[in-house]
């Protein structure tokens, strides 16, 4: 498809989210306007209330253009420094992302190559990998970072581990399958070579599991973030997306919640871009068609 | 064609069982054979009939229920680990993510090659294969024959005198399969290797073989080896000749006497 082609549905889309959008913080923020207008006595037109209830201080809904205004606010006319400026905060997040989504690889990769070469641990770890990801994170969360406070680990590193807790997950799974992706005869081959193990895994393994990696890893590298952001909440950090978030639920600064919504759904496009960079990068390297394995 | 023949394989009432869920299935039954160094010997039969199974037990992919098996006066296990025969299967299954000197590569590179020796190699197989130029190519950018003719070349690479074909050029188109044929002969002819050929094709069997081995399924067994007296030298066109022509008569009523046809 030509860019031309892409570009007019895409822009219909972002108008019809945003005329939705507008709409629901109208309609969402209009029963606080109204009260105020009541209990000052003032009369109101349509016109003036819709225009009221988009530069509510503390709206329900904010509109696009206050969580612009804010976003802008905080990332260009701030110094990054600052407490108060967005890329800050994003950049505190994304350490203890990039951290946790470095740990996971690492961590899926080895348990993977485990269980790929060793028929007890396949039939003894996979059910307590799978286990691992059926308790919710949020509940978890708050033990690693009681317990690791314990030994005196805080800061950066309890939550790289809970990020680290999300993101191992499709690795092992995509890991697995990619390890034992080589077909039977291609086994055979490297048998008739009398191929030692080592041979067998840096050979065939180990390049057949490059594109389940990569596919893993975008996955993968979208959950850290979670992982992060999840990791900020209990810990009560001054710093973080998910300190702003948490900061600005307890004070009701709505439009604060949405910027550092914002700001997290583009680290986390950026996040996966660039991991899919990388996989296009390998892939033309390594010689896989696009869009083909084999 | 040998001054002095020389036993690269011999199976003495060999038997191979396999245990299935439907009950045990004889894939081979009192295989009795002596491939000759020099020789280029072809199994033919229905599938069931074991050739491709006989090839995997002298290549030690798959152990015999019982029987004596030598490849090169030694247990196959043996002859594997010396590195003794090269393995061409069905499917040319070169690594989409090596080029095609990286695929012929990978075997030298396993066995320890040094890297001058690696590339002397490389080039002598492509051009053996008539694949000189294609170093550089990535497998999905040659066709299915080019493929197959690279698979050849890697199992060529190293010293192996033994050639173990499994249906090497059955997925390939006739014009494309008579070509190869061919070439495989002009190969067989100047390297002096020994080959074993499993194919389905009755003119492909007697166009290449020195022996041809009829087998007949249920259970897997051998039931006539054929001599071809045809020439060592062989164009395309001796497949018209009487003699090619008594040989192909002679394997297809083996193949009938065998009950190869009864289904």
């Amino acid at each position: 498809m030509t860019a031309r082609s892409n570009i007019l549905p895409l822009l219909t889309v972002i108008a019809a989210i945003i005329v939705f959008w507008y709409a629901a913080a109208v309609w969402m923020n209009s029963p606080w306007q109204i009260d105020r207008y009541k209990k000052a006595s003032v009369d109101w037109s349509f016109s003036q209330l819709v225009s009221d209830t988009l530069n509510q201080e503390r709206p329900v809904l904010p509109g696009a253009h206050q969580v612009a205004v804010e976003i802008w606010k905080t990332t260009v006319q701030k110094k990054i420094t600052s407490k108060r400026s967005l890329v800050f905060h994003t950049w505190v997040t994304l350490s203890a992302t990039i951290l946790g989504f470095v740990f996971g690889t690492i961590l899926g990769i080895f348990l993977a190559v485990l269980i790929v070469h060793n028929r007890a641990v396949d039939k003894s770890m996979m059910p307590w990998v799978i286990a691992s990801q059926t308790i919710p994170i949020l509940a978890i969360a708050p033990m690693i970072i009681v317990v690791l406070n314990a030994v005196d680990i805080s800061g950066l590193l309890p939550k790289a581990f809970i990020s680290a807790y999300l993101s191992f997950f499709p690795v092992v799974v995509g890991m697995v399958k990619g390890l034992r992706s080589p077909a039977i005869s291609q086994m055979d081959l490297m048998r008739t070579y009398n191929a030692s193990n080592s041979q067998l895994f840096w050979k065939l393994r180990w390049p057949s599991s490059m594109p389940y990696l990569f596919t893993s890893l975008k996955v993968a590298v979208a959950i850290s973030l979670v992982g992060a952001i999840v990791g900020e909440l209990p810990t009560g950090v001054a710093a973080g997306l998910g300190a702003r978030l948490l900061a600005g639920s307890y004070f009701g600064q709505t439009i604060q919640i949405w910027s550092a919504l914002f700001a997290a759904a583009a680290l986390a496009a950026t996040l996966v871009m660039l991991v899919s960079v990388i996989d296009r990068i390998v892939m033309k390297r390594m010689g896989f068609v696009s869009g083909k394995a084999s | 064609m040998n001054d002095e023949a020389t036993t690269v394989v011999s199976a003495k009432n060999l038997s191979l069982t396999f245990e299935t869920n439907d009950g045990p299935v004889h894939a081979l039954s009192g295989i009795d054979l002596e491939v000759d160094k020099g020789d280029f010997v072809s199994f033919i039969g229905p599938s069931g009939c074991g050739k491709t199974t006989f090839l995997r037990v002298i290549a030690d992919l798959e152990q015999p229920t019982s029987g004596e098996i030598s490849v090169n006066d030694m247990s196959p296990q043996e002859a594997r680990k010396s590195r003794a025969y090269g393995y061409v299967f069905q499917a040319a299954g070169l690594y989409p993510w090596r080029t095609i000197e990286r695929n012929i590569a990978l075997p030298l590179e396993i066995m320890g090659y040094s890297k001058a020796d690696q590339e002397q190699r490389i080039a002598q197989t492509l051009e053996l294969v008539n694949l000189t130029g294609f170093e550089k190519k990535f497998p999905w950018q040659l066709s299915g024959g080019m493929q197959q003719r690279a698979s050849i070349a890697r199992a060529l690479a190293f010293d192996a005198d033994l050639l173990l074909m499994d249906e090497p050029f059955g997925a390939l188109d006739e014009i494309v399969r008579d070509h190869l044929n061919e070439q495989l002969l002009q190969l067989w002819d100047r390297t002096n290797k020994t080959i074993c050929f499993v194919t389905h094709s009755i003119p492909e069997a007697v166009y290449l073989s020195t022996k041809i081995v009829v087998m007949s399924p249920r259970p897997g067994r051998i039931h006539e080896v054929i001599d071809s007296k045809l020439p060592r030298e062989r164009p395309l066109d001796i497949r018209e000749s009487k003699d090619f022509l008594d040989i192909a008569h002679q394997v297809r009523e083996g193949l009938k006497a065998g009950h190869s046809y009864d289904e």
